[in-house]
């Protein structure tokens, strides 16, 4: 990662040059919601890297139905901030050409659940080209996906679908849970060689933190995207969590506070690859873990952490691993989707089971 | 019986019997090519076709795992490969050999995916022919997007021959039904991208018939897009040739997309796993084999006395050698290592993965014997019966 600093951009050949930016890069720390440090993060990779396009549906004149692509195509042009059909797995497929040409396309899918046109393209040909070419073909293709509930949304505006792709070899998906990362992460989405599901937590949009402008990832230090960070230390119980569960974690590690248990959170921050070894370090040091996530338990992250927690830390657990998440059933109505989301009283009521055995 | 629609033009230069047709839109696109050329054309199908008869006995001696013939589609890949520019791309389905030749594969590398050693088999990037697509219609899409690239590039209507490039994707009838395909004439419609779609119409997709997957001829299927369309006898090699010309100028030069309808016919099966006796009639398959694109060819080079008896025997020496060095190539294919599944899955570490690698490492590991092992099997050695002395 580097200090960003002005630099001239070779242009593609045979295009006119872009007309200077209006306003240079921004420096020093800034306090920006968490869809503006994906903003400025994806304002930094355009002017770092002519090769990287956006595409999606309305993300150009629109800024995109979540704003996250706020003024890019008026500043970049309408070849480098694409307005597509409206057809994910047009825009997937078509990312996966413009990748073999050399470019760096970044795909908005507009709602998690409307990813599901596009599956078959990015499970049977982004993530296995590579494979498939033995390394001849890289595919630089990053698909942004808000995700996620607790916003009040219509069926299909609210799944938490990562699981899916964290399932198929070759793809790398990760979900940063607060601002700085969120400005952090995409840019290293953008630098990696691998395709990578970005997976944004819709419902944190809006919530404020510090953001370090000055820092620019390059395709030298992608590494650390797939890391976990210790979002707060504790001694009793390790809560692992991602995305938009990350924020409900530290707000139950608050409440636990006060009733005198420690928790320590994880921010996996990486659903694939997985940084057990964080994760299981904290683990032998609590001796407790609860994992937190939106999607449904069955099948979910929190049963390949709890399969990978015994094997590694079988004689350091006071408790079984414990899962808060989604229940079996699709997304319901949001009129009762707090009864379905995992909340900070049910992750005080894990943590409790954790403390009583 | 699947015969030719009536109600869309069909492009023919060169007739069953092997009689020139002039047409005045293609006739000159073929103005240039001489005899030599022809011969050129005809030794290619000759050779892509005693490839796939070589392909498909190995595949019955247990050498292969399954075989997709491009039988009878030869005029269709070499007329329209050999239409090609150097600097253009293509997007093959996976029955596209013909073409593949004409990219300069070497044809038994095609043959690592059929027996099972390799997922790819060539460079595609640097043949500017991509690796096989195995499921129906996705690469139409990859082909639409690589276009979009090289619009961007700016390496579309420069009026330089050596610079200007357009963008190929090969798909069937069956492939028509697909949304992906539908996408691709979207996307490559609405960007005005340097793409021609090649489809070629085999009457079959495994066994259902074009009746059922369009109520409209598939050169019309562009109309809905934008996309003009053109349907060209797929088993005339120079109507192939002349109808991609256009097709590729026209993409070169800036003036988008066109969908290609190649009306042809697949004479073998499906793969070696099909039995097309179940579905269609000996009467559907002679009529074809009168209209046969290699036999059509030869009827008229040698009408106008330019297939002489040594080019014929050269060739015939020609194409038996190949089916030699089909044969050893594909034996001496091995299976590549256990370890390297591993390989290639991601461009950079991915910490699961290589979590498994190493656990599986260390498991294979665990079986090579340990020297005291080694030592109990030589003391277990015992003179076999041979051995002793009687």
């Amino acid at each position: 990662m580097s200090q960003h600093t002005e630099q001239q951009v070779a242009q593609p050949a045979g295009r006119p040059a872009a007309p200077p930016l209006a306003t240079p890069p921004a420096t020093g720390v800034q306090r920006l919601t968490l869809s503006r440090a994906i903003n400025a993060g994806l304002r930094r990779a355009l002017e770092t890297d002519p090769k990287v396009l956006l595409m999606g549906e309305d993300i150009g004149a629109l800024g995109g139905v979540f704003r996250v692509t706020d003024g890019l195509q008026k500043d970049f042009g309408s070849d480098r901030v694409v307005d597509t059909p409206l057809a994910e797995s047009g825009i997937v497929g078509t990312a996966i050409g413009l990748a073999m040409r050399g470019y760096r396309p970044v795909c908005e899918i507009q709602f998690d659940g409307f990813i599901f046109p596009a599956f078959d393209q990015i499970t049977t040909q982004l993530a296995k080209i590579h494979y498939r070419s033995r390394g001849r073909l890289t595919l630089p293709v990053v698909i942004r996906v808000p995700y996620g509930g607790g916003i009040g949304a219509i069926e299909h505006h609210s799944e938490s679908p990562e699981v899916l792709f964290a399932h198929t070899p070759g793809l790398r998906v990760i979900t940063p849970a607060t601002p700085a990362d969120a400005f952090v992460m995409i840019q290293q989405a953008v630098a990696s060689p691998d395709p990578v599901l970005f997976f944004e937590p819709k419902g944190r949009y809006w919530d404020k933190g510090d953001v370090d402008l000055g820092i620019t990832a390059t395709a030298d230090d992608v590494a650390s995207m797939d890391r976990a960070r210790v979002a707060r230390a504790g001694t009793d119980v390790t809560v692992a969590a991602y995305g938009a569960s990350v924020a409900t974690a530290l707000r139950a590690a608050e409440a636990a506070a006060a009733d005198g248990v420690s928790v320590e959170v994880v921010d996996l921050r990486s659903v694939s690859p997985l940084d057990a070894e964080t994760l299981v370090a904290s683990v032998r040091r609590t001796g407790r873990c609860v994992v937190v996530h939106e999607a449904p338990v069955f099948y979910g992250t929190g049963g390949e952490i709890a399969a990978r927690v015994t094997e590694e830390c079988f004689f350091h657990l006071q408790a079984p691993v414990l899962r808060v998440g989604g229940f079996h059933t699709p997304y319901p109505v949001n009129k009762i989707e707090h009864d379905y989301l995992p909340g900070v009283d049910r992750v005080l009521d894990a943590v409790d089971r954790a403390m009583s055995f | 019986m699947s015969t030719p629609a009536p109600d869309v033009d069909l492009v023919q230069l060169l007739t069953p019997a092997g009689e020139l047709r002039e047409h005045p839109e293609y006739s000159p696109r073929i103005a240039h090519l001489d005899a030599g050329d022809l011969r050129g054309m005809y030794r290619d199908m000759v050779l892509v076709r005693a490839f796939d008869n070589e392909a498909t006995s190995l595949q019955r001696q247990g050498e292969l795992g399954l075989w997709a013939q491009s039988l009878g589609q030869e005029a269709a890949q070499i007329g329209s490969g050999r239409a090609l520019a150097p600097q253009d791309y293509v997007f093959p389905s996976y029955r596209e050999h013909g073409v593949a030749h004409t990219r300069g594969v070497d044809l038994p590398d095609i043959l690592k995916l059929f027996r099972g050693v390799d997922h790819g088999g060539w460079d595609s990037d640097a043949l500017r022919f991509h690796l096989y697509t195995l499921v129906i219609g996705s690469h139409t899409l990859h082909a639409t997007g690589y276009a979009m690239g090289v619009q961007r590039d700016g390496l579309v209507g420069t009026g330089d021959p050596a610079r200007d490039t357009a963008v190929v994707t090969y798909f069937g009838d069956g492939a028509t039904s697909q949304g992906d395909v539908s996408e691709a004439l979207v996307f490559a419609a609405v960007a005005n991208a340097p793409l021609v779609l090649f489809c070629q119409n085999n009457q079959w997709a495994i066994s259902e018939p074009t009746s059922r997957q369009s109520r409209v001829p598939l050169a019309r299927r562009g109309d809905g897009f934008g996309v003009p369309g053109v349907r060209v006898d797929g088993n005339d090699v120079l109507a192939s040739y002349a109808v991609m010309s256009e097709a590729l100028e026209r993409a070169r030069s800036g003036g988008g997309p066109t969908l290609v309808e190649a009306f042809t016919y697949r004479m073998g099966a499906h793969t070696t796993s099909d039995d097309p006796t179940r579905y269609r009639t000996s009467a559907e398959d002679e009529y074809w084999r009168q209209r046969d694109p290699i036999d059509r060819l030869r009827a008229y080079l040698t009408s106008i006395g330019e297939l002489g008896d040594d080019f014929v025997a050269a060739l015939d020496a020609e194409s038996a050698e190949l089916g030699r060095r089909v044969r050893t190539t594909v034996r001496a294919m091995g299976a590549p290592s256990a370890t390297t599944m591993f390989d290639h899955v991601y461009a950079t570490p991915h910490a699961t993965l290589d979590a498994e690698r190493a656990w599986f490492a260390e498991y294979e590991a665990s079986f090579e014997p340990t020297e005291q092992a080694q030592a109990l099997d030589r003391a277990d050695e015992r003179p076999t019966v041979g051995e002793v002395a009687l």
